[in-house]
C-alpha cells in the first residue's frame, strides 16, 4: 500500500504529528501512517555546532523506510543544519523518498516569546507540505503565499499559506496521474 | 519557478557538497558536484556554469584559489563564490583580488546565500537575454553569408543592395582573404540576375593561353589538345554574372580582349570565326593597386575605367576587429556541423588571442585558424590552448631560419612557398591555408616564381 509514513524523531507532541499527517493526506491524496517514534538522533549531533546534521537524520530515515511507503517524513524538535548553512528548517531529497522538518525554530520560545501551540502547528504544517512537496519533485515557488515558496525565517513561513498554489497543484497532479497509470510513485527518481 | 541554470559545487567533503547541492536543487537549479579542483576544471571546460561554489581549502590537490584561476581562464566572466570555514582578512583579500565574485564563510545564514544566488542569477538572466538579442542581431548582421557589424562593411552592404540590379561593372578591391568573392556573390544574388549563373574565374591561376580559352572557349582543333569545341566562362555566364578574380594579373593581350567584351559584349572563341554575343555582368576583383599599375603602364587605362564603374573596397580584418567575435561564432557554428564536433563556443581567453592578432590573411586566415583549433579541441568550448598557435612563429629548426646574406624578400617568399608545397605534397588548398593566403594568390606566386608542383 502506498502511504506517507510519519515518524517523530525524538520527543514530539503526538497530536501535532497527527495534525500534520491529516493535512498531508488531504494535500497529496495519500493515506498517512504514523510510525513508531524514533529515538533521539544522538548520532547526528555535532558538538561544535550544538545542532543536528539533517543529512544524517535523512540517512537514518531512509534506512528505516518501509518499502510499502511512498514517502517518509521525519518530525523533530531538534535544530537541524547542513555544513554550509547556519540552520535549516527542513530538508528533503528532491524526487526522493525522505524528508525531515525541524520544529526548533518554528517555536515561539526560540525567539524568547511564550509558547503558541496553534502557531507552531500552522507553521509545522506549511513546512511539512514544503518538504514533502520536494520529494514529489516540486521546487521552490515564486508565489509567496504558496507553501512551496522558500522560507529562511519564521516571518516567511507566516506569510505563506498551507495550500499549494494552482501552479504547484498542477505539477503535482500531473506526476500523480503518471503514478496512478503505473509509472511509479510521483517524482520518484529510479 | 527558477529557470534551469546550472551550478557547480566544488568541495572535497562529500557531505558538504551534496547537502549544498541538494539545497540548491530545491530552488530548481541543476547542480553538479566536483570532489576536487582538477575535476571541476574539466567540468568547466564542458559547460559554463552560472555559479561556481568553490571551497577554498581542498587538501591533496589544487586549492580553491587555483581552481578559480583555472576556471577563469576558460570563462573570464564566471561567477565564482569562494567558500571557507576559516575567515581571515588575508584570505578574503586574496580571493577577491584573484577574481572571486563573492567570498562567504560557512556556515552562513540561508537568507544570505539565497540573496547572493538570486542576485547573481538576476544578472545571468539579463546576460542571457542580452545574448539572445545579440544572436538576433548576428542574423541581422549577416548579408548573403558575409557577417559584419562594422560601419564600413554595413556601408558596403548598402552599396551592394543599391547596385545589385544594375548592369554596371563592379570592381572589388581588398587584401587577400577579405571576402571579395563573397561580396561578388552578394551583388549577384541580391539583384535580378539571381536565378541565372554566377561563374567565377581566377585569372591568376592559369597561363595566358589557357585563361583565354577558359574565358572565351575554343573551337575543335584550335590548338594542341583542343579535341572538341568548348564553351568559355563568358558563354556559361550568359544572363548572369562573371566574376574575374585577380584581374590585375592578366596579360596585355587578354586586357585588350576583355576590353572588347566589356565594350561590345561580343567575342570570338579561340580559333573561331563566329562572333558570340552575351549578356553578362562583369564583377572583377584584385588585391593589386590598379592605379599604380596603370601609371606604370602594366594595366590598360581604358580597361581600368571600364572596370572601375562601381568600386567597392573591402577593409582588412585588422581594421574591423569588432567583427572577430561575430565571425568566430559563425565559423564555429558552421564548422561544428561540418566536422561533426560538439563545439558550441569559444572561451573569453581564446577570443582575446584572436582579437590581439593582426590577421594578415584576413577572414580566410581566421576561418582556417578556427578550423585548425576545432580539429584538435577536446572540450565543448575552444580554449586558449586550442588557439595558442595563432600568431606563433612556425616551430621549425633554427637552421631553417638562418637567412642567407643578401637574400631578397622575393627569394624568401619563393623558398617558403616551395617548402610548404613540398610538405603538403602539392596540395594547393592546404598550402594556401597554412600560408594564410587564398588559392588564387598562391597560384599567382607559383607562376611568378615558376615553382613546379611536386
Amino acid at each position: 500500500m502506498n502511504t506517507i509514513g510519519m515518524v517523530a524523531v525524538g520527543p514530539v507532541d503526538p497530536p501535532l504529528v497527527k495534525a500534520i499527517g491529516e493535512h498531508l493526506s488531504r494535500t497529496f491524496h495519500l493515506p498517512v501512517t504514523i510510525l513508531e517514534p524514533a529515538p533521539e538522533p544522538v548520532f547526528a549531533y555535532d558538538e561544535r555546532r550544538g545542532q543536528y546534521s539533517s543529512v544524517l537524520v535523512l540517512r537514518s530515515l531512509l534506512e528505516r523506510a518501509h518499502p510499502a511507503m511512498a514517502r517518509i517524513l521525519g518530525v523533530t524538535a531538534k535544530d537541524l543544519f547542513i555544513p554550509m548553512l547556519s540552520f535549516v528548517l527542513g530538508q528533503a531529497q528532491l524526487n526522493g523518498r525522505v524528508a525531515v522538518i525541524s520544529l526548533a525554530r518554528l517555536q515561539q520560545q526560540f525567539y524568547g516569546f511564550p509558547p503558541d501551540p496553534e502557531l507552531l502547528r500552522a507553521r509545522a504544517i506549511k513546512e511539512a507540505v514544503h518538504e514533502v512537496g520536494h520529494t514529489f519533485g516540486l521546487t521552490h515557488c515564486a508565489n509567496v503565499r504558496c507553501p512551496m515558496s522558500l522560507s529562511n525565517n519564521v516571518q516567511h513561513v507566516d506569510t505563506k499559506g498551507p495550500v499549494l498554489c494552482t501552479a504547484c497543484t498542477t505539477v503535482f497532479n500531473e506526476q500523480f496521474d503518471h503514478w496512478r497509470a503505473g509509472d511509479g510513485p510521483p517524482g520518484a527518481a529510479g | 519557478m527558477t529557470t534551469h541554470w546550472h551550478i557547480l559545487v566544488v568541495d572535497d567533503e562529500e557531505v558538504m557538497r551534496e547537502s549544498l547541492a541538494a539545497w540548491l536543487r530545491e530552488d530548481g537549479y541543476l547542480v553538479d558536484t566536483a570532489e576536487s579542483g582538477t575535476v571541476a576544471i574539466g567540468m568547466a571546460k564542458e559547460r559554463d556554469y552560472a555559479i561556481y561554489f568553490i571551497d577554498m581549502k581542498m587538501p591533496g590537490g589544487i586549492d580553491g584559489i587555483e581552481t578559480m584561476m583555472e576556471i577563469r581562464k576558460v570563462h573570464q566572466e564566471a561567477s565564482i563564490i569562494i567558500v571557507t570555514a576559516y575567515a581571515t582578512v588575508d584570505t578574503a583579500i586574496t580571493a577577491m583580488k584573484e577574481g572571486a565574485q563573492e567570498y562567504i564563510v560557512k556556515p552562513c545564514n540561508p537568507e544570505e546565500i539565497s540573496l547572493l544566488v538570486g542576485r547573481i542569477i538576476k544578472v545571468k538572466n539579463l546576460q542571457r537575454e542580452n545574448s539572445i538579442l545579440r544572436k538576433k542581431l548576428t542574423k541581422q548582421y549577416s548579408f548573403h553569408d558575409v557577417v559584419s557589424k562594422s560601419p564600413a562593411m554595413l556601408g558596403i552592404f548598402d552599396l551592394v543592395r543599391d547596385v545589385a540590379s544594375l548592369r554596371s561593372t563592379v570592381l572589388i578591391r581588398g587584401e587577400s582573404g577579405t571576402g571579395k568573392e563573397m561580396i561578388a556573390r552578394a551583388v549577384h544574388f541580391s539583384g535580378d540576375r539571381t536565378g541565372k549563373p554566377f561563374v567565377g574565374v581566377s585569372c591568376a591561376a592559369l597561363a595566358e593561353t589557357l585563361l583565354e580559352s577558359e574565358l572565351f572557349g575554343h573551337e575543335k582543333g584550335s590548338f594542341t589538345g583542343a579535341a572538341a569545341q568548348r564553351k568559355g566562362k563568358f558563354e556559361m555566364a550568359h544572363g548572369g554574372t562573371i566574376f574575374l578574380d585577380e584581374i590585375g594579373d592578366i596579360s596585355p593581350k587578354l586586357q585588350m580582349d576583355l576590353l572588347r567584351v566589356l565594350q561590345e559584349r561580343r567575342f570570338y572563341r579561340v580559333g573561331g570565326t563566329e562572333e558570340i554575343e552575351v549578356d553578362v555582368r562583369v564583377i572583377a576583383a584584385t588585391h593589386v593597386d590598379l592605379e599604380r599599375a596603370v601609371r606604370e603602364g602594366k594595366f590598360r587605362d581604358d580597361l581600368y575605367y571600364r572596370l572601375n564603374v562601381i568600386s567597392i573596397t573591402l577593409p582588412p580584418l585588422r581594421d574591423r576587429r569588432e567583427d572577430i567575435p561575430l565571425l568566430a561564432e559563425t565559423f564555429i557554428e558552421r564548422l561544428a556541423h561540418e566536422l561533426g564536433k560538439e563545439i558550441t563556443g569559444i572561451t573569453d581567453g581564446a577570443l582575446r588571442i584572436l582579437m590581439n592578432y593582426d590577421w594578415p590573411g584576413n577572414v580566410r586566415e581566421l576561418e582556417n585558424a578556427i578550423e585548425r583549433a576545432m580539429v584538435t579541441a577536446k572540450s565543448k568550448l575552444l580554449t586558449e590552448e586550442d588557439c595558442a598557435f595563432v600568431g606563433a612563429k612556425p616551430a621549425v629548426g633554427a637552421d631553417e631560419w638562418t637567412i642567407p646574406p643578401n637574400m631578397t624578400l622575393e627569394e624568401a617568399e619563393n623558398r617558403i612557398i616551395s617548402a610548404t608545397l613540398q610538405r603538403t605534397r602539392g596540395n594547393i588548398t592546404e598550402t594556401a591555408g597554412i600560408l594564410g593566403i587564398d588559392r588564387s594568390t598562391l597560384y599567382d606566386r607559383l607562376k611568378k616564381y615558376n615553382i613546379p608542383r611536386p
